[in-house]
């Protein structure tokens, strides 16, 4: 349970941290917050070369409005966001998602960005970044490009993120008036990883529900207006496009049967 | 920039309850070893070392994180306070414990006691955030911890207690007043006067 060997670099701003990435090749990794990558170094299921630790990077430390979204940089802790004042009114989706995101003391200390690079399929932010249309903005020594959320999920744990690449910031779209937002998740304990785990958008014209935790990746869909019965059986078609499986946690049948059910109640939810 | 290269011991210096400290460790060093082994503060227990049982909880700059999911290189140049200095600025009581001590003390919160220091660390951090909270935000804040002797219902009194204390409300406020020698303990009597005079108040 201790860490393999590694060379370890803090550097001061951005730009270091970005030139050291390139020169250090595709066994380097990024320490933000590590509330995922110390235990997978601990358990030694990564054992990386090089270690740049960007989580004093006063340059990456920040969390602001900016043209229409909060805008959130690399070492931002959870908490940071979690705590700030008016974030009710700014992103009311992560506000209600942020009390399931693991506990207190992890949130803490592990990033936004984090959790977004990581790109576990049960994690809240990046199924809340889908849900809501955000964006991820990557920085490498060549330059900087954003991303669509819809782009940068593309797998188990697999990203759009190129190796030279550090996820910088990530951008979730401020509130809109007429829009009503609600977030729904179930675990086996609080603070564990989500079975399933749903967002819903409503908006005068149309559904966007996301669903995290049961497809290799976050999964978002969009609806006009339906019915109630078409409703049902729209989220039960995206239910069983979601290609749930067996696993010890819970049976294919019991997942698709939870993203009917949250999916109807966060839609509800939002709704009411 | 720092750069550390693998397998060379360096030593770094950290401020442990208000007291800078050095020692010598490697880049993989976690914290955890680092203030139990090079430091000597025992306090902090390693339970899990994997992020999942919370034993290792202390006060980095204030804040509540786990110590096994950092490396004692990050520590550098920060505040860290553990158990051993709970206390230190509102030592009150017989042993010289602090409210939230005393409060664990008093609501038998605690049984073997492995898990209570991490316990501690993330009550303090949290009730000088959120003085007034509910049971249901105790209880989410708990959840990053695993007790498996006590279970959680004391400790949960216990956090409650302390918050209630605090903000000088009387004990009686919650549920630890409705088993005997529990109520008023630690508020003192004068508090509870104070409230028996303000029900007095509403009555008339």
């Amino acid at each position: 349970m201790k860490p393999q060997a590694f060379d370890y670099a803090r550097p001061d701003n951005a730009a270091e941290a970005v030139a050291l990435l390139a020169d250090a090749g595709e066994d380097a990794r990024i320490l933000a917050g590590g509330q995922s990558l110390m235990a997978v170094l601990n358990l030694r299921l990564a054992q990386p070369s090089v270690l740049i630790d960007i989580s004093r990077v006063p340059d990456l430390d920040y969390v602001r409005p900016d043209a229409g979204m909060l805008a959130i940089g690399a070492a931002a802790t959870q908490g940071s966001v979690e705590w700030r004042a008016g974030l009710a009114a700014e992103v009311p989706l992560l506000a209600q998602a942020f009390p399931h995101i693991s506990h207190f003391q992890i949130r803490n200390r592990g990033t936004v960005c984090g959790s977004i690079a990581h790109a576990d399929p049960s994690a809240e932010l990046p199924l809340c970044l889908l849900a809501l249309g955000g964006q991820v903005v990557l920085r490498s020594r060549a330059g900087r490009r954003t991303v669509a959320a819809d782009d940068f999920f593309q797998g188990m744990l697999m990203t759009a993120r190129r190796p030279d690449e550090l996820v910088e910031e990530v951008r979730y779209p401020l509130a809109e008036p007429g829009l009503r937002y609600a977030f729904e998740e179930f675990a086996g304990r609080h603070g564990d990883f989500a079975l399933c785990a749903v967002a819903a958008v409503v908006r005068p014209d149309g559904i966007r529900l996301a669903v995290g935790g049961v497809s290799d990746r976050p999964r978002v869909k969009s609806w006009a207006c339906l019915s109630r019965t078409d409703l049902d059986a729209a989220i039960n078609d995206f239910a069983w496009e979601l290609g749930a499986r067996d696993d010890h946690h819970a049976s294919a049948k019991f997942r698709r049967q939870l993203v009917r059910h949250m999916g109807r109640t966060a839609i509800d939810k939002a709704m009411s | 920039m720092k750069t550390y290269q693998k397998n060379d011991v360096v030593r770094i210096e950290l401020v442990l309850n208000g007291q800078r400290r050095s020692g010598t460790c490697e880049s993989r060093t976690l914290l955890s070893d680092f203030l139990r082994h090079e430091l000597g503060a025992t306090g902090t227990h390693v339970g899990c070392e994997h992020g999942v049982c919370g034993a290792c909880t202390v006060r980095v700059d204030g804040v509540a994180s786990r110590t096994c999911l950092s490396l004692a290189v990050q520590a550098e140049g920060r505040s860290i306070e553990t158990v051993e200095g709970l206390n230190r600025e509102q030592a009150r009581g017989q042993e010289g414990l602090s409210d939230l001590q005393e409060a664990f003390r008093r609501n038998h919160a605690l049984q073997c006691g492995f898990c209570t220091a991490g316990i501690l660390m993330s009550s303090a951090d949290y009730l000088a955030r959120k003085p007034d909270p509910s049971e249901q935000e105790v209880r989410e804040m708990l959840s990053g911890h695993l007790c498996r002797c006590t279970g959680y219902t004391n400790i949960v009194k216990a956090v409650m207690e302390t918050a209630v204390a605090r903000l000088g409300r009387p004990v009686g406020a919650t549920p630890a007043a409705d088993q005997p020698g529990h109520a008023g303990v630690e508020v003192g009597i004068g508090v509870e006067v104070e409230a028996a005079a303000q029900s007095k108040l509403v009555s008339a």
